[in-house]
């Protein structure tokens, strides 16, 4: 692990559209050091869906508040790196970075209603984003609002632009919050949890506009979710996190047909499936979230791992480094045999699902 | 919006009718209850004893004789319409609404002595209140954006002490110091603004500082606990996530969400402290609507505890009026109806 690392920071500008490196994102707090996030790396290629999954307090937001800089200024110590278009972003100063938000990259939050300002028009809150990074007059900068609230499929876009934000019903603030985030055209997006905070019908066509989009402008998507489903219907590779680290990582075929790591196999296990016989049960992973002060020592899922007795004692003491399972981008983090866990899988995980 | 200001203002109207009402029924009825006679307050000490034919003509005169109801509307319609003064002995006077009636203890109509009262009090309200307010959104902004810091340390001590330090303490510390050590301002008493602003402001200073000092700890206070609050809302967030500049994310998103609710209190202690600014005025010497009601009442003036009452009471209720629609305006998510 500390030789990749080494080697990591010897290499240039990777090739990658955006390519997280050894991201470390830690909050000392009074009661210890929370390391939220712990050695996190990925790459992202130009219009690619990339989905980041994991219970919650796995590191998934932060991670992607990181890569926005929004810790800058606050008492988080990042290190690593975060590789966007050639330039790192973790070293950048405050104002250089704010030149991309919003502008290069952008965000989509959780809860649309908490994240738009209550005191100000939806119309005005767009306008603000998108005069902030382009010298427009506000005549334009108004017409370009009510067309990225069109394309979004806000109904009467240019009566709604001076509508408050509790004026529109849930689905609506998140288009307006997707209109919002995409009117400079951002090559890359970062959906945090997008559609949680919306019932199940308007989830979906939240998903479909953001892939529409996605598709017309060609930027690259982060989906954050706890929700396998979601992940299963938008993304092309999947990042499992647990415990801030990336524990399994792979194509989105990899990880729902031929999972490798005992956490993806129990977030399988807890997803709820239309398909499933109807008198078995959901399978919850025993146990809680890993504590980040404390982090376990060897792999920090072994406390509540069910396979663990099949390797003994390298799981509480060593901790597994993110192997290649195959000549594919598929990597896991665990001690078990790779022939054996395939065993498993196939024959005591497979069937349950 | 205009269906809410017509219906706010009767509900206003209506709460000051029964604050009348049961200033009348405290204030004049009482003493019937206790087999005394409104007319010793009225007219201050005379050697009639209860009972006495003498005193059963000053009743009489004044009205005291009538059915509560017609003496209350007597007053009421007094205050609303205006109404005739008379001793019973000299030509009636009129006196033009709102007449809150006669102090014969001080020879003079109740309304000119509000009148002379209420601006004193209004000068000192206004001016403290633009000092507290400054000057504690001021601290409490900067302690609420960096909780921690020399600032907010600094800022907080301050605030403590603000709250702790009545201003029977305050004020004579800075009379002490401005007025007999460094003689800066040689006494000054009270000018109207418009006959002497010089004077009015040298009179006016050191008791707005005592007051603004008290009120601006306990607003630093408060606006710190609310920047914090804000400043860790999701809209902040997302401010910072549209690339915006700190100092706007601080102003339009973070100041304008975290002083609404001052807005709120701001104009309720405004609208509280016209009648009741009574220790400022007494340290200070200032002959407000606080000196009147706590003279008044030391010398059983009825007329004048009644109408001070009512004043102070209106200016509540309007100050309350005003903070409803006022925060319609800085909260959209309000809605009149």
């Amino acid at each position: 692990m500390q030789l990749a690392i080494d080697v990591h920071l010897e290499t240039d500008a990777p090739s990658a559209f955006l390519s997280v490196r050894d991201l470390r994102v830690y909050f000392p707090t009074a009661d210890g050091l929370v390391k939220a996030v712990d050695g996190l790396s990925f790459d992202l290629a130009r219009g690619q869906i990339l989905g980041i999954v994991g219970e919650s307090g796995s590191g998934k937001s932060v991670t992607s508040q990181a890569i926005l800089g929004l810790h800058k200024g606050s008492s988080a110590e990042v290190s690593g790196e975060i590789w966007f278009e050639g330039k790192e972003l973790v070293s950048m100063p405050e104002g250089d970075m704010r030149a991309l938000r919003g502008n290069e990259m952008a965000m989509i939050f959780q809860d649309p209603l908490s994240s738009l300002h209550p005191f100000y028009t939806i119309g005005w809150q767009i306008v603000e984003a998108y005069r902030e990074h382009n010298k427009v007059s506000r005549a334009v900068a108004r017409r370009r609002a009510v067309e990225m609230l069109e394309r979004v499929g806000i109904p009467n876009p240019d009566k709604r632009f001076g509508d408050y934000p509790h004026q529109f019903s849930g689905g609506m603030r998140q288009r307006a919050m997707i209109a919002m985030a995409l009117v400079c055209d951002p090559k890359l997006l970062i959906a945090d949890e997008p559609t949680t905070a919306l019932d199940v019908t308007v989830q979906a066509q939240i998903l479909e506009l953001m892939k529409d989009l996605q598709g017309e402008f060609n930027s690259a998507i982060i989906l954050i979710t706890h929700d396998l489903g979601v992940v299963a219907e938008t993304c092309e590779t999947v990042v499992v996190m647990y415990g801030g680290q990336c524990v399994e990582e792979g194509s989105v075929k990899d990880i729902f047909y031929n999972p490798h790591m005992p956490y993806t196999w129990g977030l399988l296990g807890s997803m709820p499936r239309m398909d499933r016989t109807r008198q078995s049960r959901l399978t919850p992973i025993p146990g809680t979230p890993p504590s980040l002060i404390q982090v376990p020592r060897g792999c920090v899922f072994h406390p509540r791992c069910r396979f663990r007795d099949r390797v003994g004692e390298a799981c509480t003491t060593v901790h597994p480094d993110l192997e290649y399972v195959d000549a594919t981008s598929h990597r896991a983090r665990c001690h078990i045999e790779e022939h054996q866990r395939s065993r498993i899988f196939s024959n005591e995980i497979a069937p349950t699902l | 919006m205009i269906r809410f200001i017509i219906r706010r203002s009767l509900g206003a109207f209506g709460v000051l009718i029964v604050v009348s009402f049961v200033t009348f029924v405290i204030f004049q009825l009482a003493p019937l209850l206790s087999h005394s006679s409104p007319v010793y307050y009225y007219v201050g000490k005379i050697p009639f004893p209860p009972g006495s034919l003498q005193l059963k003509l000053l009743e009489h005169r004044f009205g005291f004789d009538l059915p509560w109801y017609s003496q209350y509307w007597h007053w009421l319609h007094g205050i609303l319409f205006g109404q005739m003064l008379t001793d019973g002995t000299s030509p009636p006077v009129h006196c033009a609404a709102p007449c809150f009636g006669y102090s014969f203890q001080q020879n003079t109509a109740v309304g000119t002595l509000m009148g002379q009262a209420f601006p004193v009090s209004l000068s000192l309200t206004v001016g403290a209140a633009t000092l507290w307010l400054l000057g504690g959104v001021l601290i409490g902004t900067l302690s609420g954006l960096r909780p921690g810091s020399i600032i907010d340390r600094a800022g907080m001590t301050l605030a403590l002490g603000g709250v702790s330090l009545p201003i029977f303490f305050t004020g004579p510390v800075l009379l002490l110091i401005f007025e007999y050590q460094l003689k800066w301002l040689n006494n000054p008493s009270y000018a109207s603004i418009t006959d002497d602003p010089v004077q009015w402001l040298k009179s006016m200073i050191l008791p707005w500082i005592a007051l603004a000092f008290l009120f601006a700890a306990l607003y630093a206070r408060l606006t710190r606990a609310s920047m914090l609050e804000t400043m860790g809302e999701d809209f902040i967030r997302t401010a910072r996530a549209k690339g915006l500049p700190r100092r706007t994310v601080v102003v339009k998103h973070g100041l304008r969400a975290a002083l609404t609710p001052i807005v709120t209190i701001f104009g309720i202690d405004l609208g509280q402290l016209i009648g009741t600014t009574v220790i400022t005025e007494t340290v200070f010497n200032l002959r407000g609507l606080g000196w009147l009601s706590v003279t008044s009442i030391r010398q059983h003036d009825l007329p004048v505890i009644m109408g001070v009452t009512l004043v102070a009471a209106t200016a509540l209720v309007i100050a309350n009026l005003i903070v409803d629609i006022l925060y319609a305006f800085v909260d959209p998510r309000v809605r009149l109806t």
